[in-house]
């Protein structure tokens, strides 16, 4: 089969899990046969190709000659994110709504060029990349024989819709995150405008876990019939084996990821608080940066728990291989995370893991520590059994190696051949 | 005879290097010489020394009759003895001419006086120890770091043996009196309290090249009528950063002409001479007491100590400091007490202030941090590492 898939980001060019889990699929799918053409907003030239052909919507013409996309182009109403750095998943995210008249298109965009450089960015031109990387869907579908369509969150769900309408082809969205995972109740609404504009016009919808597909259904008015829970795969990792550094004598717990509203940093500080007050033989580490972090640190200062409790800043590359390595216990205490590939890695490199329910990831995992993010008692027994019953631990690190390893793209992958199939058939 | 008082901080911290989280327990190397020695390097250049330069030409064309004052950190005097030894030359000539006083103050810019009596005399001890040994001057007139002060610092500055103190002559404390006359403490009688007009020394230190304000431009004739309207004054203490002239206020302000013109404007328009603190002790009376239940600063609007202390940063990060002192004294450990002492200087409490955050010119000007909460976990990291060292050197030697 040959699949048309979209996505804003592929390795190594990623910000978060979407990217990573984007070349999962494609791996996963290229070994059991299709062909994938995958678009990106824009290529760096050093993305693994050995599996899919990556295109640059920046290096394809828009087709202004043709009615549909005229219309489209001249209808939509787009919007200005007024912040330098929107991070994609960030909570205090700014937008601006800007009804744009027809006649008023020269901004960063050429008639005349017809190619639009996309930044790929999370910027302040979001919301406007997001449309022009719809135009250019249209061209592809044009110009591209396929059986398929695949798009991976919002930002391509407009893509997708378009490049359906042109080619007649089932489209098939797959949800990573929901704007209720990145903003809680506080919504943008425009973001959930274009995901419900997606999901309503899709064929068939992916959830990567239950609990994602519960609120694509709640949230968005979708009908259960319509969407399907595929969990991504874990088997991509490679386990890290550096030499733990000895620099301290106490153990060390970890949360690494965004700090934003989403991931719950301050239910872990409450966790460790809660910890230091019956052991002081370990140290907190909270790896990361985003928009809550000052307001973390404070809170460490308040608590006056500094002493065991270390902020490293964002980290990346070899030393996130650093910190796991000196890790003892992980801990992703997500308020709402559609599935979190964080823990698997954290496993994979022989680390304990505490998760919450409210994520996707704790679906498929057995040996991991399950609680509420906001039971942070529960969390807090958890961090210190993990680090003092060592029968406990050794339990956790062995059999959850193993069970990462038994999470695999490949049946990820049969599950995706399995919608496909049904949806073609009609 | 009416007089002018002048006394000029000298001071630079010894700056912390970006030290990371993973720095901890590998990395005992907490200060950043490099970028000490440029800025030391480049305000030597800016300031210190035409200043120092300037000064010295005024004091011989006077011929006796302008006088002034330096209080200098010892974290400073020790960055000129490694990357500029030419500024303790210059000063070493200023000393020489009889007419510049030297003020004690703690050797590390600390803030100590709020939180441990012991350390607090030990640092000005090491000041007035190296103050002689450099200047040939035991300081007898304190300054306390950031013109901290209140009755309790008084009484301690007191026992040191010391006949004066500088202070700020904070509003909430003067009420209606004149900071232009000499005070005393009310603990101690015989500590002698000069206190700072902001008012004329502001106009210099910080207004001189403000174009919105109503002075501008300062002039020396515009000064110097300012200092006749200043009735019944004793004397009029000039208080103020020495890096007002050339690092703060740059030499294309004209600060430089300014200050070359005034003595002479002085002389001839006012009847105003130029004392030293130690002259104004002996030749002026005190004319009453002054209550000061609740510590002073020279700082911001508030003339309090929210600029180091009061937020959760940076009382966390002052507090674990000063927990440390029994530890780290008796340790005895040369090296090891000397980077806790380094750690006290108040700018690093300073860099954690969260006051200023939306209008952080001046403040953003003397920090190389991007956010308060950036200093915190900078210091905090440091001072990690430095708990494992002493309890490290604690378990091998019990």
């Amino acid at each position: 089969m040959k699949i048309l898939m979209f996505g804003w980001e592929f390795p190594p060019h990623i910000t978060g899990g979407l990217g990573t889990a984007c070349y999962g699929i494609t791996k996963a799918l290229a070994k059991t046969g299709n062909e994938i053409v995958f678009i990106v907003p824009k290529s760096y030239g050093d993305e693994p190709e050995d599996y899919t052909r990556i295109l640059s919507a920046s290096e394809i013409d828009i087709d202004l000659s043709q009615e549909y996309i005229r219309q489209y182009w001249e209808n939509i109403s787009y919007i200005v994110v007024n912040s330098k750095l929107v991070p994609y998943l960030g909570l205090d995210d700014y937008y601006n709504v800007i009804n744009q008249g027809s006649n008023k298109r020269e901004i960063g965009f050429n008639y005349s060029s017809k190619r639009y450089e996309f930044s790929g960015k999370y910027g302040s031109t979001l919301f406007d990349e997001v449309e022009k990387y719809a135009l250019v869907a249209g061209s592809i579908a044009k110009n591209t024989e396929f059986d398929i369509i695949h798009a991976h969150d919002w930002l391509t769900y407009k893509a997708g819709v378009v490049a359906k309408a042109f080619s007649g082809k089932k489209l098939v969205i797959h949800v990573h995150a929901t704007e209720f995972d990145r903003s809680g109740e506080n919504i943008n609404q425009a973001v959930y405008d274009i995901e419900r504009y997606g999901m309503d016009n899709a064929d068939h919808i992916i959830a990567v876990s239950d609990y994602t597909r519960n609120i694509v259904i709640n949230r968005y008015g979708q009908s259960p019939d319509k969407v399907t829970t595929i969990h991504n795969g874990a088997d991509s990792f490679e386990s890290v084996n550096i030499e733990r550094e000895k620099n301290f004598n106490e153990k060390i717990v970890t949360f690494l990821g965004r700090i934003t509203f989403q991931k719950g940093p301050d239910y872990f500080i409450e966790a460790a608080d809660k910890v230091l007050k019956v052991d002081k033989n370990v140290r907190f580490v909270m790896a990361g940066s985003g928009d809550m972090l000052n307001r973390m640190i404070a809170l460490v200062a308040k608590k006056r728990i500094s002493k065991h409790f270390h902020f490293t800043g964002f980290l990346k590359g070899q030393d996130v291989n650093r910190m796991f390595s000196l890790s003892d216990v992980y801990v992703m205490p997500s308020v709402s995370e559609p599935f979190g590939i964080s823990p698997l890695e954290a496993m994979s490199s022989n680390i304990p893991v505490v998760i919450s329910k409210q994520s996707g990831v704790s679906e498929v995992l057995k040996y991991a520590i399950k609680v509420d993010f906001w039971d942070t008692d529960s969390m807090a027994d958890a961090i210190y059994g993990l680090l003092n019953y060592p029968s406990l631990s050794k339990m956790f690190i062995k059999n959850g190696k193993e069970e990462v390893e038994s999470i695999k793209w490949d049946d990820n992958a049969i599950s995706l051949n399995r919608v496909y199939n049904n949806l073609i058939r009609y | 005879m009416k007089s002018i008082c002048f006394y000029f901080q000298v001071h630079q911290p010894n700056r912390l290097r970006h030290y990371r989280f993973f720095d901890i327990g590998n990395n005992h190397d907490y200060f950043d010489d490099a970028q000490n020695a440029w800025l030391c390097r480049r305000v030597a250049d800016k300031c210190y020394l035409p200043t120092n330069k300037l000064m010295l030409d005024l004091i011989n064309e006077n011929k006796g009759r302008f006088k002034i004052s330096y209080s200098i950190t010892g974290v400073v005097l020790e960055q000129f003895e490694k990357y500029t030894p030419e500024v303790i030359e210059s000063f070493k000539a200023l000393a020489s001419t009889g007419c510049v006083e030297f003020i004690g103050e703690t050797y590390y810019h600390s803030l100590a006086a709020l939180k441990s009596k012991s350390e607090f005399k030990n640092q000005v001890k090491l000041h007035s120890d190296k103050i002689f040994e450099l200047f040939g001057q035991r300081p007898s007139v304190f300054r306390n770091t950031e013109l901290i002060y209140s009755d309790y610092i008084g009484e301690i500055v007191g026992d040191l043996g010391f006949k004066a103190q500088i202070t700020e002559g904070a509003k909430h404390i003067l009420g209606w009196r004149s900071p232009n006359f000499l005070y005393k403490s009310s603990k101690n009688e015989n500590l002698v309290l000069l206190l700072k007009n902001f008012q004329l020394s502001d106009d210099i230190a910080f207004r001189f090249s403000q174009h919105s304000w109503e002075g501008f431009p300062l002039t020396v004739d515009k000064y110097v009528k300012w200092l006749n309207q200043t009735q019944d004054a004793e004397c009029i203490n000039l208080f103020m950063d020495y890096e007002t002239f050339g690092e703060h206020q740059w030499k294309e302000t004209g600060i430089f002409e300014f200050l070359r013109e005034l003595p002479k404007g002085v002389f001839k328009k006012t009847d105003f001479g130029f004392s030293t603190p130690s002259q104004l002790v002996d030749n002026l009376k005190p004319i009453s007491e002054i209550h000061v239940p609740y510590p002073i600063s020279w700082a911001d609007e508030e003339r309090d100590l929210t600029a180091w202390l009061g937020n959760d940063l940076q009382d966390d990060a002052y507090d674990q400091l000063y927990e440390l002192e029994e530890e780290i004294i008796s340790s005895g450990d040369k090296d090891l007490i000397n980077d806790w002492r380094y750690l006290q200087t108040s700018d690093h409490f300073y860099y954690m202030c969260t006051k200023w955050f939306s209008d952080g010119d001046v403040h953003k000007y003397f920090n190389h941090y991007d956010s308060p909460y950036d200093a915190y976990i900078n210091y905090m990291n440091v001072l990690s590492d430095f708990r494992i060292r002493l309890s490290n050197l604690i378990s091998k030697n019990p």
